[in-house]
């Protein structure tokens, strides 16, 4: 088990935003969270990180709980969802700053030619339009070889082929026997990558299980379908 | 924490307000010193400026970054450091920028003058000295405000009404408070109030240790004998010290309980 998380609650003043997540994820497999906006998402996915201090529950990480530690950031590669970067530097400077920040060794070479971002190395980020701040985004996360990732949102504004150069990413990085945690509103994206989905509604996890369970569930052939129809089958886990 | 440290730091010394900074000082030393030729003098006027100016140009520059920072403050809080880890290198790299600026941009003209030659040299220190506390304490105490307000307006407008209050509200309420209790003993009472306020602090700790104390009459003879002495010194330096430690903790309780 990768990460374990046992009745995790989070209040943003009197908005309760998670309301007792129980949630294991193991390793080696692709996770699509899913849920309307509002539901948690990125709640739960800056409480995994230690962005956000949950009020009460425990989350273990690599089997150990992450309570008042940092270090177990360093087995963590995440893209967060808006890429809002320093905006006084250049791309170069800001893929050097987290290397020396991380000091791990990195592959930010073969990444900065696959999404072709050559000519704006030496471009200052402010500059930059929102899908190619994207792409450094990407690069950012995946230059580091950490055994779990998770993607904020990682398809917006990318071009259809830097959608498939990423896609091919994520299964290469799969391949490698990482656990990858991914947050998006493209079904069809979900659809193609994802082994398992987790859905959440209102602060819980309304659905965990693999594509074809949710299908067979909700009783639909269509998966977008399927997702929209989640909440009005009685298909509780 | 001396990775960030070391990035806040450079961020800050190639922007312009650092340069602005900089030059303004070694302007007003220049100007004060040639127009004067007299150190100590120079120390006066300098310190006049320097007390008020500082703590407001520490107060403003600490909001601005922090809320201009949040940014890349968002990007580290995924990285695997300590969260103290970040606000500290982001503190220590804007006050100790900040810091840098006044000591070069005065101590330079002063050198050029001739101060290693002139026994003003202790006052002069004093000023720098005092000088770079204040920094530490009023960009300390903005990046407090900073953290616990997300709206800027309302972050921007608090630190600025605290600036206004200890620089010139507060004094204004010490000496109405003189007058209407001037037929009680006062000395232990001002004492305190002085000690309280960090910019009263360190005017008093400046004017005391220069020639002119004996201007400040009955009052100032009171004063002359806690802080002109050795004892006095040391307190009110430690005074400052605790100043400046009280915002470094907060800001540390603080960080550790923020959501981002």
């Amino acid at each position: 088990m990768i990460i374990e998380i046992h009745n995790l609650h989070k209040k943003f003043g009197k908005n309760e935003v998670l309301k007792g997540v129980d949630l294991s994820i193991d390793e080696g497999r692709i996770y699509a969270i899913l849920g309307p906006n509002g539901s948690g998402k990125t709640t739960l996915i800056k409480s995994i990180l230690g962005m956000v201090i949950p009020d009460k529950g425990n989350i273990s990480v690599l089997d150990k709980s992450i309570k008042k530690e940092w270090k177990y950031r360093k087995k963590i590669d995440y893209l967060p969802q808006i890429a809002n970067f320093p905006p006084n530097i250049k791309v170069k400077e800001l893929i050097h700053m987290i290397k020396d920040l991380r000091n791990s060794p990195s592959a930010e070479k073969e990444l900065i030619q696959l999404f072709g971002l050559e000519p704006f190395l030496n471009k200052k980020l402010s500059t930059l339009s929102g899908g190619t701040k994207q792409k450094v985004n990407i690069v950012l996360t995946f230059m580091f070889d950490s055994p779990l990732i998770i993607l904020d949102e990682p398809t917006t504004g990318l071009d259809p082929k830097a959608l498939i150069r990423l896609k091919e990413l994520i299964q290469k990085e799969k391949a490698q026997g990482k656990t990858i945690l991914i947050t998006t509103h493209i079904m069809q994206f979900v659809e193609e990558m994802a082994d398992e989905i987790l859905y959440l509604l209102e602060g819980e996890i309304y659905f965990k299980g693999s594509i074809k369970k949710l299908m067979e569930q909700t009783g639909q052939t269509n998966f977008e379908h399927a997702i929209a129809a989640i909440t009005t089958s009685d298909s509780h886990a | 924490m001396l990775k960030i440290l070391k990035y806040s730091f450079y961020d800050l010394i190639r922007s312009r307000w650092s340069y602005v900074y900089f030059l303004f000082y070694l302007a007003l030393g220049f100007v004060l010193l040639f127009l004067n030729n007299d150190v100590s003098k120079a120390v006066i006027t300098l310190m006049n400026v320097i007390i008020v100016l500082i703590p407001l140009i520490g107060t403003i520059f600490g909001v601005m970054y922090f809320y201009n920072s949040r940014e890349f403050t968002e990007l580290l809080l995924a990285q695997p450091i300590k969260r103290s880890s970040i606000f500290m290198g982001q503190y220590f790299g804007v006050a100790g920028s900040l810091t840098l600026s006044l000591v070069l941009g005065l101590g330079i003209p002063f050198l050029l003058y001739g101060l290693l030659r002139s026994n003003a040299i202790f006052d002069f220190s004093l000023l720098l000295v005092t000088g770079a506390f204040l920094t530490f304490i009023f960009v300390g105490l903005s990046f407090v405000i900073a953290i616990s307000n997300e709206n800027k307006i309302k972050g921007f407008g608090y630190a600025v009404l605290l600036w206004l209050f200890l620089a010139v509200v507060y004094d204004g309420l010490f000496l109405m408070s003189l007058i209407v209790f001037e037929e009680y003993p006062l000395d232990t009472f001002s004492l305190v109030a002085t000690m309280l306020n960090p910019i009263d602090l360190s005017r008093i700790l400046i004017l005391l240790k220069l020639d002119i104390s004996a201007l400040l009459g009955y009052t100032g003879a009171i004063f002359r004998e806690f802080f002109g002495t050795d004892l006095g010194f040391l307190v009110s330096m430690a005074i400052l010290f605790l100043w400046t430690l009280f915002p470094i903790l907060s800001l540390g309780y603080k960080a550790k309980r923020k959501d981002f």
